[in-house]
Formats: structure tokens, sequence, C-alpha cells
């Protein structure tokens, strides 16, 4: 049917070398994501703090990360910050730009479900003598943070969706780095990112269903 | 202050990689809604068991990077199957899946959003299923999927970014061959960033607005 020779086991030999790749993979993902939610936490701060400057250090942070793509955040970190001098690893770019995308993203999540969540609530916990900062300690962000878990799941996938962006930084040693490193050595392109594309699709659901997992065991009544 | 090597050519060169960018996308999310829309009434229509199959591969759309998805259709075309396809028709193929696989899932919370009690109402007036698709279901449901249709229809626009990787010269790419020429990569990048930023932030507040002017409290 196909003029084509499939070579899966050549394409396989490789599969220690890209299972290596995935772990690089997740850990920037991993890093991002913790990056990203407490950064969010911070912009989200500084959304309520009512000081207008902290207002518009958020909002616009949110909007540039909202409306460009995250592939010209990447690019820019690495090769816009190099405009100033700042000559960064194509890990470090690549952690960086998906931090900032997931940051955005995630206040934004944050502000949906702030929405959720009473003001009464800040005013009670105010009037019980609490700190503003407590209130939002101990009230509010609990509760923000358990509204917007699935948000947080998505965006988790996103983020390991995103580190195939690192190509363009020329990232070698993540996943997509490692396959077309290997493509370009083998040219076995289908095989390969077949394989990639499997590895992937495994990640994803596996962060899928803990996440699942976890909200069951975290959020029960 | 500013001088810049940057030349009315260069910005034509810059301006028809923002229109491939468009054009990209307009045909992407044209054609993706409208499979959408096929896919998310058949998903909804024939139960979650028998949509199954259907639904698992719209979700590895969903679950491996675009970027994967371009390089492995552009690979499996032109390589496995040996048929000359321009990489322009293979990003919109792959975008328009894509869509396709996001919409569907629009669609049909858009249709869930509907109480069933509603159109069994309208079913019991003695109006067809297709009577009750297109003057119960349609209006209501268009109210609830058309701010995230519009969030999709944004989030493609940016993903489409990814297309260079089949040799489609769209801005991203077009501002890159811009910046290995005339090295300054900070003032071009704030060009394209820009134009991104101008493209997407009115539609998305817009849809922002849509979304608030339109729901029930």
């Amino acid at each position: 049917m196909f003029n084509y020779n499939f070579r899966w086991n050549q394409a396989l030999n490789s599969l220690p070398d890209m299972l290596e790749g995935a772990l690089v993979t997740m850990e920037i993902a991993i890093l991002s994501m913790v990056i990203g939610i407490t950064v969010a936490i911070l912009l989200t701060l500084f959304r309520l703090s009512g000081n207008r400057i902290l207002y518009a250090i958020a909002t616009t942070w949110v909007e540039i990360a909202r409306n460009t793509p995250a592939l010209f955040q990447i690019y820019m970190v690495h090769f816009g910050l190099g405009g100033f001098g700042i000559h960064l690893s194509p890990y470090m770019s690549l952690l960086i730009g998906i931090a900032f995308n997931n940051a955005g993203y995630l206040t934004e999540n944050f502000r949906g479900a702030l929405k959720a969540i009473p003001e009464t609530q800040t005013r009670a916990a105010r009037s019980l003598g609490m700190s503003p900062l407590q209130a939002f300690q101990n009230v509010i962000l609990p509760q923000m943070l358990r509204i917007s878990f699935l948000p947080m799941t998505n965006q988790m996938v996103w983020a390991i969706l995103m580190t195939s962006l690192g190509a363009v930084v020329a990232m070698n040693t993540d996943l997509y780095g490692v396959t077309s490193e290997l493509n370009a050595r083998t040219f076995r392109t289908f095989e390969l990112f077949a394989i990639a594309a499997v590895i992937f699709y495994l990640i994803t659901k596996a962060i899928t269903l803990s996440a699942r997992l976890l909200a069951a065991r975290l959020f029960r009544y | 202050m500013f001088d810049t090597a940057l030349t009315a050519k260069d910005l034509v060169f810059l301006a028809q990689g923002a229109g491939m960018t468009l054009f990209v996308t307009a045909i992407s999310v044209f054609f993706g809604t409208i499979m959408g829309i096929i896919f998310g009434v058949i998903r909804y229509q024939i139960g979650p068991w028998w949509a199954a199959p259907l639904t698992f591969v719209l979700d590895v759309f969903r679950s491996i990077p675009l970027l994967i998805q371009l390089v492995l259709a552009n690979a499996f075309v032109t390589t496995v199957l040996g048929l000359r396809v321009s990489g322009f028709t293979v990003a919109c193929s792959v975008l328009s899946l894509y869509t396709a696989a996001y919409c569907s899932e629009i669609v049909r919370g858009g249709i869930e959003a509907v109480p069933p009690t509603l159109r069994r109402a309208a079913r019991s007036l003695g109006m067809t299923w297709g009577q009750d698709m297109t003057y119960v279901v349609l209006p209501l449901a268009t109210r609830v999927a058309l701010p995230s249709w519009i969030g999709l229809a944004l989030g493609v626009m940016k993903d489409s970014a990814l297309v260079y990787i089949v040799q489609v010269v769209e801005l991203l790419k077009s501002t890159q061959t811009l910046i290995t020429r005339l090295q300054e990569p900070l003032f071009l990048l704030m060009i394209c960033g820009l134009f991104y930023f101008l493209i997407s932030f009115p539609i998305a507040r817009f849809g922002g607005y849509l979304e608030k002017r339109w729901s029930n409290d």
C-alpha cells in the first residue's frame, strides 16, 4: 500500500534518549507551573491591592500573556532580552517563557475563581481582626486554589505541550528537541515523531488522571 | 536616538507574513468550526458510549503539541504517502482539525447548557428534531458557546505561529527572517508582538463583553 519502508526498530532504539527528553519536558512543565502559580498569586494580590500601579502591572502582564502567541513570548525572552544584553540558555528561556504564559493565564483563572467567593467572607475575616493579608491567605486563597484546580490542570497540560516550542530557541534536551535532533541524524521523521506524539499523549493523560485522583482525594467533603 | 535599517520593502514583507497568519487562521477557523459543529452534535446525539471513538480521536488533537502534529502530518503526507502537497495545505488541514477538536467540545457544552425540559417542551409542541435544533437549541447554545468560540478563534490565530515548521512564512517567521538579516531583534519583535496584540486584544475584550452581557444573572 505504501511506498515507504517503516523502520520502527531504528526509531525505537532511540526510545531511551526520548524518554530522558520526556523527563526534561516534565521538569520544565512542573517548574514553570510552580513559578506560574506563585507569580499568579502575586499578581492577584496586585490586582486586589487597590494600588493603581500594581494593578496596571498585573493587567499588562495578563493581557500580554494572553494576547500574544506563546511562541512569540519564548522568542522574546531569548532574543528580545538578548537585545538588552541578557543572554539566557535555551533551557532558561523556555522555562521563563512558559512560566510567563502560565502566570498570565492563571491570574485570569484566579480572577474568575475570586468572583465565586462572596465578598462578605473577606469582611467577616477582617472583622474577626485578621489583617488584609491574613484574610487573603487563610480565607480566600485556599478556596480560590480549590475552585481553580481544574483550570490549573488544563494549564499544566498546556505547559507540557508548550515545551515543544523550545525548538525556536534551539532547545535540544526536551522531548521535542531530542526528537528533532535524532531526526536530523536519521531522517526517520514519521516514526520518530509518532513515538514522540505517543509519549506526549501518555504524559498528558497521566497528568489529567492523577489530577482527577488528587482532586477526589483533596476535595472530599 | 532611533535609527533602523528597516526599509519599506521589509515592512511589506512583514505585512505579507501578517496576511498569511490571518489567512491561515481564517481558513482553519472556518472549516474547523463547521467540522466542530458536526462532531459536537454527533457526540451529543449518540451519547458518550457510542461517541467514544470520535471523542478519543478528537482528544488526541488536544493532547499532542501542535508542532508535532504538523511535523507528523507533513511527514505522513509527503514521505509516507508520497504526495506533492504544499506546506500551506498541510498547515490548514492540521489547524482545521485542531480547531474542530476544541470546537466540538464547545458545541457539546453549549447544547448541554440548554435545559432538556425546554427541548422536550419544544418536541411536545410538535416541532421536529431539526426545528427544535434550529429554533430552540441554536439560539440558546450560541449564547453559551460564542464567547468560548471567540477565545478559540484567537487561540488558533496565536497557534498559527507554529506553521513555520511546514515552510509557511507567517508573521513570526517573516520577523525571524528579518531579524537574521537586520540584527535588530527587540525592535522587530515589538512590531510582531504589537500586531498580534492589536488583533487579539480588542476581540478578546469583545468576547468578555458578550460573556458578561449574555450571562443570565
